[in-house]
């Protein structure tokens, strides 16, 4: 237990010293959204129409910026392998990695989400929601990105790649969430979709680590 | 399984059985192209539209084997690191490659006539779609090392973690009500399509079954001989 709350607190402090990395997550979200009403104009409706997926798809990609930073910095001083050495198992360090980087992008992903929803025009009654989604889906987006940056170490073109790989995984996620938004417009109640996201969620959370972590015993290997 | 991992007992091997895959599959493709373009019966709604079938099915079908096939000989590679199983999953990814790719050209010619449309975002094409992107995904990061050794063993863990998305096409039907049609072939109460249309339609997949065989074990081959040519060259370098 130790020894986790002391990877923990590294971690934290780690991603705290670089919290320009996540301020510029929260910077390319609010752009990319921004965007949109330039490109297909800013007629309230429309807006209120695709806002919800608009977001979701913007914070995928802000996601897929910080991730490759993930493991990177580890892999290039050399306390990767430490880390795959020390009496922690791996898959619990890749927890915590996956947390720290969920607590630095996903939560101030979330936090950013009510201003864009105010600028989308995205009606009221599917603002919780839509919170509850960014809720259950950016830490998905987290777990399946950690595998995606393990497996890219010490590759060309790294960043790009990852990108290929890791966003076919999470197509589902985005249909869920962009799907509970829409059916409490149209009065179908988003619960099916929710649960669906919780499911991912529990299965990235039961699956990812392993995988990761065996990506990383290789990168070092 | 180990016996086969020997290279030259490999390549004499499919040497030997090469001629046969070769055979049998020109049979296969000439009795199915015949059934299936001129002797079959005409669909009663689509016309010889139908007969665009004949080739998409057993290509979606072999777009699925691709990647299960690819996921088997990388799990069998990480876990026994059997050098050959490593090579069968890189000589397997383009043709799966291409078999995603020419079942949802040939879906697109018949959805427009069928459907009315080329595309539609449906469980099914969509899934497809994301089998073609990890395909490309699965090549390209096998690709970004300098090292091949780490490259087969990163682009191992992403076949397996890309998975999930094979049951997914195989029910994407199933589970939710789009505009492809339900499976009508494998499915529990048995196929729901007349023996006329089934026959030319096995014998296809059948062929291209076979065509996949035959490519694989060339490419194997190939791929050996340019592992092989590889080791020289270094021996030749180190040896300055």
């Amino acid at each position: 237990m130790n020894a986790v709350s002391i990877l923990f607190r590294r971690e934290m402090r780690l991603a705290m010293r670089q919290s320009a990395d996540s301020l510029m997550v929260i910077a390319f979200f609010v752009i990319a959204v921004v965007l949109f009403p330039f490109g297909v104009g800013p007629e309230p409706n429309m807006l209120a129409r695709i806002g919800p997926g608009v977001i979701w798809v913007a914070a995928l990609l802000a996601a897929m910026l910080s991730m490759d930073r993930m493991f990177m910095g580890d892999y290039e001083d050399g306390s990767l392998e430490l880390l795959v050495l020390s009496p922690v198992a791996l898959e619990v360090a890749v927890c915590i990695k996956v947390l720290v980087h969920w607590l630095t992008t996903g939560v101030p992903l979330i936090c950013a989400a009510p201003l864009l929803f105010v600028m989308m025009n995205v009606p009221g009654e599917i603002w919780p929601v839509l919170l509850l989604t960014l809720l259950l889906g950016t830490p998905v987006l987290s777990l399946i990105g950690s595998i995606g940056a393990a497996l890219t170490l010490g590759a060309r073109r790294g960043g790009v790649l990852l990108s290929l790989l890791i966003l076919p995984l999470v197509i589902p996620v985005l249909i869920f969430a962009a799907g509970a938004g829409d059916a409490v417009l149209y009065g179908e109640g988003a619960k099916a979709n929710l649960m669906l996201l919780g499911g991912v969620l529990l299965a990235a959370l039961a699956l990812t680590p392993w995988a990761t972590a065996q990506a990383l015993r290789e990168a070092v290997a | 399984m180990h016996y086969f991992a020997n290279p030259t007992r490999f390549q004499r091997l499919s040497r030997r059985v090469e001629p046969w895959l070769l055979g049998l599959m020109l049979i296969c493709f000439a009795a199915g192209l015949y059934l299936s373009l001129f002797a079959s019966p005409v669909d009663y709604q689509q016309g010889h539209t139908v007969r665009i079938m004949y080739i998409h099915v057993p290509a979606a079908w072999m777009a699925l084997f691709c990647y299960t096939a690819m996921a088997v000989s990388a799990a069998v590679a990480l876990i026994w690191k059997h050098a050959l199983a490593d090579v069968a999953a890189k000589a397997t990814a383009p043709i799966g490659a291409a078999f995603t790719f020419l079942s949802l050209v040939t879906g697109s010619l018949w959805g427009k006539p069928m459907w009315g449309t080329w595309w539609v975002w449906d469980a099914r094409l969509t899934s497809v779609l994301v089998l073609f992107f990890l395909y490309l995904g699965y090549m390209a990061l096998r690709d970004a090392f300098d090292e091949p050794g780490r490259g087969a063993r990163a682009s191992a863990i992403l076949v397996l973690v890309g998975f999930v998305n094979v049951p997914i096409i195989k029910f994407s039907v199933d589970w939710w009500n789009t505009l492809h049609q339900p499976s009508s072939v494998l499915r529990m109460q048995g196929p729901t399509i007349h023996p006329d249309m089934l026959t030319p339609l096995f014998l296809m997949a059948a062929a291209f079954q076979l065509y996949y065989f035959w490519l694989l074990l060339i490419r194997i081959r190939c791929e050996l001989m340019s592992n092989r040519v590889r080791a020289l060259r270094h021996r030749q370098a180190a040896a300055g």
